[in-house]
């Protein structure tokens, strides 16, 4: 059986220890958060709770970088 | 104290945008998206060329999400990647019309609107990934986590780290919140995923799996466990 490394297991299970949002309201402002982003504002400084939501919850996480990628132009063979 | 170190965990959402701010940005809508806007709240021909307009600009956002992971879906053929994105577009414009109220400028109308597309191709290849899949919900053996790049005392310690939580699993969770959270951050399985076995929804599930980490925490505290997670990639 392939071994998984334990501290990331770890990290998984207990999650980010900051103050995060839930997957609904990550959504609601998602948007904002990618456009800051992609503008080169701190994102995080102006919609707290995001970041940390993203180490969380895997789901969000990725599409935060699928939309990211798509407003800041790299298509990536759309 | 900031306010967002005096809020508890999920009241951060009220924190995040006050009335006031929402006014100020409606009133600093740009001008694409006030056409959108515009286009999308009329009648007749105007309002159905905006509508296939927004069809064709998420179909764009579906297939671009289903290039970014067709590598992880090797079974899947060409025509299921086609219909995945049509099926993800085609729901992401009812969501899309549902919701127009909500939109209150806070971004790009074209940004908005794309993240309902790429949610609904994301959670359309999930469940296809795992479609007729058992789902494992029970506790792999620990002895197939491995402590790497670390010396004996800290390998004692993680030892003794997940040893506690082990414990916290079986004895300290409810039986729902042992379920989400050893098929989430144990065993990969993925959110939305689990919510449909449950009949559950993304939401929902997350903020078990929020308890469930804090109980965990907690449970660390109370055996005067430190856990060390600084340069963790997850």
């Amino acid at each position: 059986m392939e071994k998984r490394d334990a501290k990331q297991a770890i990290a998984r299970l207990l999650g980010p220890a900051e103050p995060e949002v839930g997957c609904d309201a990550c959504f609601d402002e998602l948007d904002r958060y990618v456009e800051l982003e992609a503008a080169g504002a701190d994102a995080d400084a102006a919609i707290p709770g995001l970041r940390a939501h993203f180490e969380g919850c895997p789901a969000c996480r990725e599409e935060h970088d699928s939309l990211l990628a798509l407003v800041s132009g790299d298509t990536g063979g759309a | 104290m900031s306010a967002l170190a005096e809020a508890t965990v999920f009241d951060v959402e009220r924190l995040i945008v006050s009335e006031s701010s929402a006014r100020l940005i409606e009133l600093t809508l740009d001008a694409e998206s006030r056409e959108w806007l515009t286009a999308l709240g009329a009648e007749g021909p105007l309002h159905d060329d905006a509508v296939a307009r927004l069809h064709a600009l998420l179909l764009r956002a579906a297939r671009f999400e289903v290039a970014r992971r067709r590598h992880a879906l090797p079974h899947l053929r060409g025509d299921d990647f086609d219909d995945v994105a049509n099926q993800a577009a085609d729901d992401a414009l009812v969501s899309v019309l549902r919701r127009l109220d909500d939109f209150r400028g806070a971004s790009r109308f074209t940004t908005w609107a794309y993240k309902f597309a790429l949610l609904e191709a994301a959670v359309k290849l999930r469940k296809r990934a795992w479609q007729g899949r058992e789902l494992p919900l029970e506790p792999e053996s620990w002895n197939a986590l491995a402590s790497t790049d670390i010396g004996p005392q800290a390998e004692l310690e993680q030892r003794a780290v997940i040893s506690a939580i082990d414990h916290a699993i079986h004895e300290v969770l409810t039986p729902h919140q042992r379920t989400v959270l050893v098929a989430l951050a144990l065993n990969g399985v993925p959110i939305d995923v689990l919510a449909e076995r449950l009949g559950s929804n993304r939401n929902a599930l997350y903020k078990t799996l929020h308890d469930a980490r804090r109980r965990l925490r907690r449970h660390l505290d109370d055996c005067g466990l430190a856990v060390d997670l600084g340069g963790e990639e997850t």
